[in-house]
């Protein structure tokens, strides 16, 4: 019986990206299903009644939420093909330690830039530089996080480059003047077609901001 | 030889605690430091360099965040399994995991810590998140089935720390006319051997919170 994949999703939203990435990873065929985030569908309120958020999942009917945990699913089901988490149990808790951190402040970290202005937005880019250098200490002269092979921690952190250049745009700074090794990362990463085909073009991402900026009432 | 197992803890952490209960529950031996989080030992802030926390299981190599401690020792020490098989029960299992400590713990302090004006809906607000945790144990004894598993040990929030929460702040938010399942699995939960032993004392743990909350209380 062929697998009903279904994905609820929202066009830039990191979280989403990462589900289509890993879907991209694994040769998986699949429904897209924008959602309008203000006017939340009853599709998505029954199969998110929790946090009542995007990227949701629903294989076979079934509804898995939280990106890193889709991601995770779609690696354990799907394991013949591309894995994403590495075999041994140490190196494994140590993916999904960089995995849950970014998940903690980066997103977080960015959107602030984005909000903000003056003295406060530059605490802010500091803030957010720092932990972009943290994460290149992680990374090292590695490849990818996941070594030579591009995994789980890759797929966590690469979305959020769809936004780089609306931080940059918004908080007038360079992120490859402080960051080389990690633009240069992230450039591998455009290489892959799982990674190029699901992010979203900066450009779009850069005017979804705009969009949030407008209505938070920044501009 | 190999290196013996540590696991960096506090006798009042929780999250502590439940490395204690996965580590017994898997018969590993392991050395337990217990450190002073008010002046913390160099070799725990070595070990978990990025968030200076306990718990930190060490093992050759450290590895820290409580969540993701239990999923290691599930697959370095594989009899007994904690995590359920089937990926999708994992995924179920994750998820509510995640909510006790991100949403669960937060909308409970929130409830447990609101002027009296805002308490009646940040009650409201907790009871249905905790209603909804409750509704995932279904006709299961345990979250994991006939025996205590992942969830149940994260859960050890609700089986200690709301018990506690009551005394200290004088809000009861797991109410037996509200909640009779979910403190019937507490029951169940503190009565296993292994989690008995693991528990802190209840008074202990009400006085050091009446401490650590003294400012609070105080300003109240």
């Amino acid at each position: 019986m062929a697998d009903e994949i279904i994905l609820l999703d929202f066009l830039p939203s990191i979280f989403g990206m990462r589900v289509r990435v890993a879907l991209a990873e694994k040769g998986l065929m699949y429904e897209y299903r924008e959602q309008d985030l203000w006017n939340k569908s009853p599709l998505l309120l029954e199969m998110n009644p929790v946090h009542k958020k995007i990227p949701v999942l629903i294989h076979n009917g079934k509804p898995i939420c939280e990106s890193t945990i889709i991601v995770q699913y779609i690696d354990e089901v799907w394991k013949d093909k591309s894995p994403l988490l590495p075999a041994d149990p140490y190196e494994r808790a140590q993916a999904r330690f960089w995995a849950d951190y970014i998940d903690k402040k980066l997103y977080d970290l960015g959107k602030k830039i984005t909000l903000t202005k003056g003295e406060e937005q530059d605490t802010r880019k500091r803030e957010f530089l720092d932990f972009l250098k943290l994460l290149e200490g992680e990374l090292g002269d590695k490849p990818f996080f996941g070594g030579e092979n591009f995994g789980f921690v890759d797929v966590s952190l690469v979305a959020f480059s769809s936004r780089f250049y609306a931080y940059e745009s918004f908080g007038n700074f360079s992120i490859e003047a402080e960051c080389p090794k990690l633009i240069a990362w992230t450039k591998r990463c455009m290489e892959r077609e799982s990674v190029s085909s699901s992010l979203l073009d900066p450009q779009k991402v850069h005017d979804f901001v705009a969009g949030m900026r407008r209505r938070y009432g920044v501009e | 030889m190999a290196e013996e197992v540590k696991l960096f803890g506090m006798w009042a952490s929780l999250y502590s605690r439940r490395i204690e209960i996965a580590l017994i529950m898997k018969g590993v031996q392991f050395e337990f430091i217990e450190e002073d989080l008010q002046n913390k030992c160099p070799l725990l802030l070595q070990c978990n360099s990025i968030h200076k926390k306990v718990p930190v299981l060490h093992n050759g190599m450290p590895i820290a965040e409580s969540i993701i401690i239990l999923e290691y020792i599930d697959e370095t020490w594989p009899d007994n399994p904690i995590l359920p098989r089937d990926p999708y029960d994992r995924a179920m299992a994750r998820f509510w995991a995640r909510f006790i400590d991100e949403k669960l713990i937060w909308v409970s302090w929130d409830a447990y810590s609101s002027k009296e004006e805002d308490q009646g809906k940040a009650i409201e607000e907790a009871c249905k998140q905790l209603k909804a945790l409750e509704n995932e144990l279904k006709e299961k004894e345990f979250f994991g089935g006939d025996t205590v598993g992942y969830l149940d040990i994260a859960a050890i929030m609700v089986a200690s720390w709301f018990g506690v929460m009551q005394e200290v702040m004088k809000v009861e938010l797991l109410t037996e006319e509200n909640f009779p399942i979910l403190r019937q699995w507490v029951e169940k939960f503190v009565d296993c051997p292994i989690v008995k032993e693991c528990l802190p004392h209840k008074e202990k743990m009400v006085e050091f919170t009446r401490v650590l909350l003294k400012d609070f209380l105080a300003s109240r």
